[in-house]
């Protein structure tokens, strides 16, 4: 099995604070990988390390094969890396300038030189995969936040991604849109993408996961298989996480 | 004995033709040194936040001194003061440019690092995150939104410029003041005179307004 990210020793320093220590991570081709925690407990972070949107101070951190240097070293390896990771953001970020088909062909033109048929025909089909196929030339703050977040996921997959980043893609929803954004993840899992999902939605993981992290200021202290994680967890600190956010 | 003030229509209406020879100039001026000007706000804007001290020291210095500085003394330097530098004289239309271009450059800086500052960082994320280079992300992505949201703070800086062109009689510019105060020397008619003038630049800049106004509106649907 191909090895799609693959971190050893990392270290992430904010200023004095440790935000995460010492942190060992695999991830497996076609694995979707749930990482949940307290907020402030620096799982963002963790994937945010993936692309290169954080920069970290020791240890080694390797993307499909690229390896990224400490403190933003390696640009080369870098710019190979956020080509072929795709990311999707709490808050969406949309560009608020451009039209819904002109947001998902913006990168396969710029940065993958596609022509302009090509990119659009991507572009509509990926939105009819996502489910707003008929809301291709709205402006982004024309759809509610549950269509929004689609389209965030369309235009990252149009960069044909071999890894996907989901950065608690659906705690700034509301709860009856959630359910829309899932629905195409679970999809996309299915489909055999390989992902790494910070969120909220202990259901979620429960279902689609092949494997829980859980960490604590900073530091991986549980992983396994979602049953065992959910059901059975080790660690009290885990315990005690999943008590409080399962009990409502 | 008393003192009546008759507001002569005649004498405002005759120097009108003779005043509107200002016009033109004034609109050089203006103009010719906004859009050099924008072009060094663009500039010295995106090097006052670049990452690098040494590109965003210069830059602040620049905008700090043409900002702290008036504008007439400026103007004065440039006409009076660089020729003894430069070994020859420097035409007043040209200083009058050059100081509109400068002023203003430094204001506008500070128009272009707000506007580009006012989006948010997901935004450069996000186009990061999709493989863009920092360039691209920045020509794509934050430049068109915020220059939307400049087209307020640029129309305000054009109409402080337009007004400030009025200075530049003292170097003897044939621009809407100095013209009016040739006229005056002859005629005497003061009132009428400057109250043609006040006219002529308000004609000008409710025109600007009215543009920028329009400008604005098709520009903002989207964001």
């Amino acid at each position: 099995m191909t090895q799609i990210v693959k971190m050893k020793g990392m270290n992430k320093y904010f200023g004095k604070l440790h935000v995460l220590q010492n942190i060992d991570l695999t991830v497996e081709q076609g694995e979707v990988v749930v990482i949940i925690g307290a907020s402030g407990s620096g799982k963002s972070t963790l994937i945010r390390c993936v692309n290169g949107l954080e920069e970290f101070e020791s240890g080694s951190v390797e993307v499909d094969s690229h390896p990224l240097a400490p403190k933003g070293g390696n640009q080369k390896a870098l710019a190979e890396i956020r080509k072929e990771v795709g990311m999707v953001f709490q808050q969406f970020n949309l560009f608020p300038h451009l039209t819904v088909r002109k947001n998902i062909m913006l990168a396969p033109m710029k940065v993958k030189d596609a022509s302009q048929v090509v990119a659009n025909a991507t572009a509509e089909r990926l939105l009819n995969r996502v489910g707003i196929g008929n809301q291709a030339d709205k402006y982004p703050s024309q759809l509610s936040g549950g269509q929004q977040q689609r389209v965030a996921i369309a235009r990252a997959l149009a960069m044909e991604p071999r890894l996907m980043l989901f950065d608690e893609p659906t705690s700034a929803l509301d709860p009856e849109m959630i359910g829309e954004v899932l629905d195409v993840m679970r999809e996309l899992a299915k489909e055999g993408m390989t992902m790494m999902v910070v969120t909220h939605e202990m259901g979620f993981a429960r279902e689609v996961a092949d494997r829980v992290i859980y960490i604590h200021e900073g530091q991986i202290v549980e992983e396994g298989k979602p049953h065992d994680v959910f059901d059975n967890p080790q660690n009290e600190r885990t315990q005690s996480f999943l008590s409080r956010v399962l009990a409502h | 004995m008393e003192f009546q003030f008759q507001f002569d229509w005649q004498a405002a209406i005759d120097s009108i033709p003779y005043l509107a020879k200002g016009i033109p100039y004034t609109l050089l001026i203006s103009f010719g040194g906004l859009l050099i000007g924008f072009v060094l706000g663009i500039i010295f804007g995106l090097l006052s936040i670049n990452k690098n001290r040494l590109l965003r020291w210069p830059a602040t210095a620049y905008i700090e001194i043409f900002r702290g500085t008036p504008i007439l003394v400026q103007v004065l330097f440039i006409f009076y003061g660089l020729p003894d530098l430069i070994g020859g004289p420097i035409d007043p239309l040209t200083a009058g440019i050059a100081a509109i271009a400068l002023n203003s450059g430094a204001y506008i800086s500070e128009v272009v690092r707000g506007g580009v500052q006012s989006i948010d960082k997901g935004q450069t994320e996000a186009g990061l995150s999709l493989g863009l280079s920092r360039t691209q992300t920045f020509w794509s992505i934050i430049w068109p939104q915020a220059f939307r949201r400049m087209i307020p703070p640029l129309g305000n800086q054009a109409i402080v410029s337009i007004k400030d062109t009025s200075l530049f009689s003292v170097i003897g510019v044939g621009e809407l003041v100095r013209q009016g105060q040739v006229y005056i020397a002859n005629t005497f008619t003061a009132f009428e005179v400057y109250f043609v003038v006040a006219i002529m630049y308000l004609a000008i800049t409710l025109s600007l307004s009215l543009i920028l106004r329009l400008l604005e509106r098709r520009g903002v649907a989207s964001v």
